[in-house]
């Protein structure tokens, strides 16, 4: 826990304004020392899953090795300090996206399950024949699917807003299919595949003056920006450990008191019960009455680990430096011959999705793959980006705030080289 | 560097380039439809017999340049071959991609040049994918195949 400073003052063309450390930031990630083929590693597939800090590591090997036990049950030792590193989790999700309490922060295995919830228990409490679900173009399959299955469950139906041509949300269309039936607004964020940034603060008031709740998908924005809920003033609010540089299988769903109050259970069975007979069962509290069996303690444990990680960090440096390899790896990708970008909104986070004319993404991704380079290719489970972009895939590169410019530069001659094979 | 060569060989970036019996085959009494969404490969194999041969064999789509050299070179292989040739070509040509073992040149012909896919375990769904649409074309299957 002793890197602390990740930044560092005076540039010779700059003098006094603060840059991110890199090298610092690096070295607290064991796995960028990698090689593979004889290679450095170079991960640009942080948007698919992000890699982890030393401390995340350590805490849930610390965790195993000293304080593992059921959370919420003993009156022994390990079971009261499990419970409190688990609980101190979730005060530490609380601050970071400045939630109003803790017991508004709901753990989860994912955003797809924080968003399978909503669909679950809003649907069941809320949802009518005839009652509409608003979603975007641009929706990940975990922010449609769930809807779909609901819809159909329900008799409701899904609406989608489009985007244009470069990946931005048509506003005035989304508008106009906001209505008396609209039940809900489910709407990412941050696009996965095409990097675009929503107007969130414009979305939530459009839908909050016709009394419809949002649920935002937020995966891909918690790694690249601060969030603050009740500064968004979003209904419910999902991202997943993984992305945010914690470990696999755990996740938050962030959703108003008031909501979260009034819905009704997901699942059932121990730890979200405050009493059970036959006869009758009483709901615990929240966000207990939403946590049903033992939880990922350990994964919990090692997300508020990545996040206090983060929060050491000037999240203006990280914005900076990842506004300027967005800047340099749009530039380099534009100048090699016959590559199209795929998203090109001018609000965008570091996501790089692009095509190459006569070369199928899957080639690009395994040639770049012999130079070390991990970029994923595919349809990013966005499959109706896909379709309103008319390619079948893309590949992507997703850049996170320990990437350089020069494994841009690495990219951009990987390219060149699948340019070369292909002739 | 030496295995991509292996894999991207000269003939195989040929037939991505200029696909052979490309098309579709109007008077096919045989098809089926291959897909691997998640690759985002989709194939088409037309086959017209006459008796017990492959008279006349086509196929349509769009894949990355090992699934498309790969239907390009069986449909060069099959045209004219009986349907009992069709089993153990197909066997053969599996066990060369997936490395289970070094069939000899001469039973395989042009299909050789598959053999720097065993390098890369997670092509092997995009070689093998135009092969398992034949199948079904001739097993008269309706559900689209996949290989993924």
């Amino acid at each position: 826990m002793s890197r602390v400073q990740h930044w560092r003052r005076g540039q010779p063309t700059n003098p006094g304004a603060a840059v991110l450390d890199l090298e610092a930031v690096r070295s607290d990630f064991p796995i960028l020392k990698q090689r593979v083929y004889g290679k450095p590693l170079v991960y640009l597939d942080n948007a698919a899953s992000s890699q982890k800090p030393q401390v995340v590591i350590d805490a849930i090997s610390q965790y195993y090795e000293t304080t593992h036990a059921n959370v919420h049950r003993g009156v022994h030792r390990l079971s009261q300090e499990a419970t409190e590193a688990y609980e101190g989790a979730r005060h530490v999700v609380r601050d970071f996206i400045n939630a109003a309490e803790s017991r508004e922060i709901v753990f989860v295995r994912g955003t797809t399950e924080a968003i399978n919830l909503i669909a679950h228990s809003y649907g069941c409490a809320r949802v009518k024949p005839g009652d509409e679900i608003l979603i975007s173009t641009m929706e990940h399959h975990s922010n449609i699917v769930p809807w779909q299955l609901l819809c159909e469950a329900r008799g409701a139906s899904l609406q989608v807003a489009p985007i244009d041509d470069r990946g931005v949300l048509k506003l005035d269309e989304f508008r106009s299919l906001l209505g008396p039936r609209t039940r809900l607004v489910a709407i990412t964020h941050v696009s996965n595949s095409l990097g675009t940034i929503n107007p969130m603060h414009e979305i939530i008031a459009l839908a909050h003056e016709q009394n419809v709740p949002v649920l935002v998908d937020g995966a891909q924005a918690v790694p690249h920006m601060p969030v603050d809920v009740q500064e968004l003033d979003c209904d419910f609010y999902c991202f997943s450990s993984h992305k945010v540089f914690g470990p696999t299988g755990v996740g938050v769903l962030y959703g108003k008191a008031e909501w979260l109050e009034a819905l009704p259970p997901y699942q059932g069975g121990g730890d979200m019960i405050s009493s059970v007979s036959f006869e009758k069962t009483t709901f615990n509290v929240l966000p207990y009455k939403f946590e049903a069996g033992t939880p990922n303690i350990a994964g919990v444990i090692g997300l508020g680990a990545a996040l206090e990680y983060l929060r050491r960090i000037d999240p203006d440096l990280i914005q900076a430096h990842e506004k300027r390899l967005l800047e340099h790896a749009t530039e380099s990708l534009n100048s090699i011959e016959g590559l199209r970008l795929i998203g090109t909104a001018p609000q965008k986070a570091s996501v790089l999705s692009f095509v190459m004319e006569g070369i199928h993404p899957h080639d690009i991704g395994t040639i770049v793959d012999a130079e070390g380079i991990a970029v994923r290719t595919g349809h990013h489970c966005a499959q109706p980006v896909m379709h309103r972009f008319g390619v079948p895939a893309t590949a992507r590169a997703s850049l996170a705030f320990y990437n350089t410019l020069e494994e841009i530069e690495a990219l951009a001659a990987a390219l060149q080289q699948v340019r070369k094979v292909f002739g | 560097m030496s295995e991509l060569n292996e894999l991207y060989q000269e003939v195989i970036l040929d037939h991505n380039k200029n696909p052979r019996n490309y098309g579709v085959l109007e008077q096919a009494d045989r098809r089926a439809e291959g897909n691997n969404p998640l690759c985002g490969d989709r194939i088409t194999v037309f086959i017209k017999l006459r008796e017990d041969t492959i008279e006349e064999i086509r196929f349509q789509g769009a894949g990355c340049a090992i699934s498309t050299a790969s239907a390009s070179i069986m449909t060069e292989t099959l045209k004219g071959k009986s349907l009992d040739e069709v089993g153990p070509l197909f066997q053969a040509f599996r066990d060369l991609v997936t490395g289970k073992e070094t069939p000899s040149a001469d039973s395989l012909g042009k299909l050789a040049v598959f053999h720097g896919v065993s390098e890369f375990p997670i092509r092997v769904k995009c070689a093998t994918l135009a092969w398992h649409t034949l199948q079904a074309a001739l097993q008269q299957r309706t559900d689209p195949v996949s290989t993924e």
